[in-house]
């Protein structure tokens, strides 16, 4: 899938196998099973570092998931797969349901047959064997290279996304009203130096979300925040459940006569809530008030149809394309109303024109 | 063409509030345009109707209202895809 000879990514989920690799013993067999205390330090220290926990486990349901709640482990674990489903389709399904790449997935478990299985069906997702469970934490698949206030909450913003979703599906009506329901507060601002970790962990983790695919590290985002030819935006958005903590940004060369909007990439946790769209706007606007053009490029990844697709809607024209890459350019003349279910907070500002939010 | 703009119509009435939706109300005109709705939408009319939505295909023009989309399926279909 277009990912030559790049190395491993860092992996967003470990999918754990129950019986023997969690716990010693055999739940179905024995009730008195005894969690395995390497396993339960690898889950709490890479749950430190912002890296989830899930389950593929061929198991009662309620049996083990009780077993979990009674060793006070439950709540490490997102929308785990306790079934008799193959395990390939159940790290599949956790994939779609936290709504990250499978390869980004690793799959612990220590019965070779269900490794390889699971292999054989996702190539893509790193396959560990139980035996190893101790040295987890020293591999560099399991080692971000920032630890952020984010990836520190991001179990609890993952649990209060698995409440999101369950509400959704409960929802009966159209998508619009249920995204009116959530009260949804969208921040942006300029990228202060506290951002800058959480930002250069974004342009690696985002795929999907993502308009060109560039990656910057923390000396050249630096260098952008505090250049006066570049402007660092993120965005942070809140609603009802509580916050999804820093999910956008974007970066902004600004030339003489034509600004180039060189990255802008959200979380993919936020993909249907409608603000890239207010990102976007609110750049328009700078744009217009400051009298230049705005263009805006694009690396085609194989991943990021969406952000294309993102551009057009957002009326942006294609002037330029070689191969992978297209340069657009927005037609400042008609700028869209934000989503009206989203409350606006900006707190940039370009010279001395504030754009007009509420 | 009634069973296109059926289909269009039914997935429209999925994501607006507003379901009385003119056959030439703009549908981005409310502020409702998302990523994710947007691809939903071009996979709804891939897998529908059997074609390709091409990045050119990818404009406002075919996208902005239930008849736009209805002719956009229209003139896709009359091209014959190459297989």
């Amino acid at each position: 899938m277009g990912s030559q000879d790049r190395p491993r990514k860092t992996v967003k989920c470990l999918v754990w196998d129950l019986d023997n690799t969690l716990w010693r013993g055999i739940l179905l067999e024995d009730d008195d099973v005894r969690l395995i205390p390497e396993a339960v330090a690898a889950i709490k220290e890479l749950d430190a570092r912002g890296i989830l926990h899930s389950i593929a486990s061929r198991n009662d349901h309620d049996l083990a998931m009780a077993k979990l709640r009674e060793f006070g482990l439950d709540e490490y674990f997102l929308y785990p797969k306790i079934n008799w489903n193959a395990k390939s389709a159940s790290v599949k399904e956790i994939a779609g349901d936290l709504n990250i790449g499978v390869d980004t997935l690793a799959f612990i478990d220590d019965q070779p047959f269900e490794r390889e299985e699971v292999a054989f069906a996702l190539p893509d997702v790193l396959c560990l064997d139980a035996a190893e469970v101790s040295s987890l934490a020293g591999r560099a698949e399991f080692t971000p290279r920032y630890v952020t206030e984010d990836s520190r909450r991001r179990r609890v913003m993952y649990r209060a996304d698995m409440e999101r979703n369950a509400a959704e599906t409960e929802f009966g009506g159209p998508q619009e009203a249920f995204l009116e329901s959530l009260r949804m507060r969208f921040g942006i601002k300029e990228a202060t130096e506290d951002d800058l970790q959480r930002a250069e962990e974004l342009t690696v983790r985002t795929n999907q979300l993502n308009t060109t695919g560039y990656t910057y590290s923390y000396a050249e985002l630096d260098a952008f925040r505090v250049s006066d030819r570049h402007l660092l935006l993120t965005s942070t958005l809140e609603d009802r459940y509580g916050p999804y903590g820093t999910i956008g940004l974007a970066l902004v060369e600004k030339g003489e006569t034509a600004w180039v909007l060189k990255l802008l990439l959200m979380s993919c946790r936020v993909m249907s809530r409608g603000v890239g769209t207010i990102m976007i706007n609110h750049i328009k606007r700078l744009a217009r008030d400051a009298g230049v053009r705005l263009l805006a490029e694009f690396v085609q990844t194989g991943r990021n149809r969406m952000m294309y697709a993102s551009y057009k809607f957002n009326r942006f024209t294609e002037i330029d394309r070689r191969d992978d890459f297209v340069m657009f350019e927005a037609d400042l003349a008609e700028i869209p109303a934000d989503p009206p279910y989203v409350e606006v907070t900006a707190s940039t500002t370009e010279n001395s024109s504030k754009s007009s939010l509420s | 063409m009634t069973d296109v703009k059926a289909k269009i119509t039914e997935f429209l009435a999925g994501h607006f509030k507003n379901h009385d939706l003119a056959d030439d109300e703009d549908i981005f005109a409310s502020g409702y345009v998302n990523s994710l709705f947007v691809m939903q939408l071009v996979l709804m009319i891939e897998r529908e109707f059997a074609i390709t939505v091409e990045d050119e295909d990818l404009d406002f023009a075919n996208f902005r209202s239930v008849n736009a989309l209805v002719d956009f399926v229209s003139r896709k279909r009359a091209v014959p895809v190459a297989s």
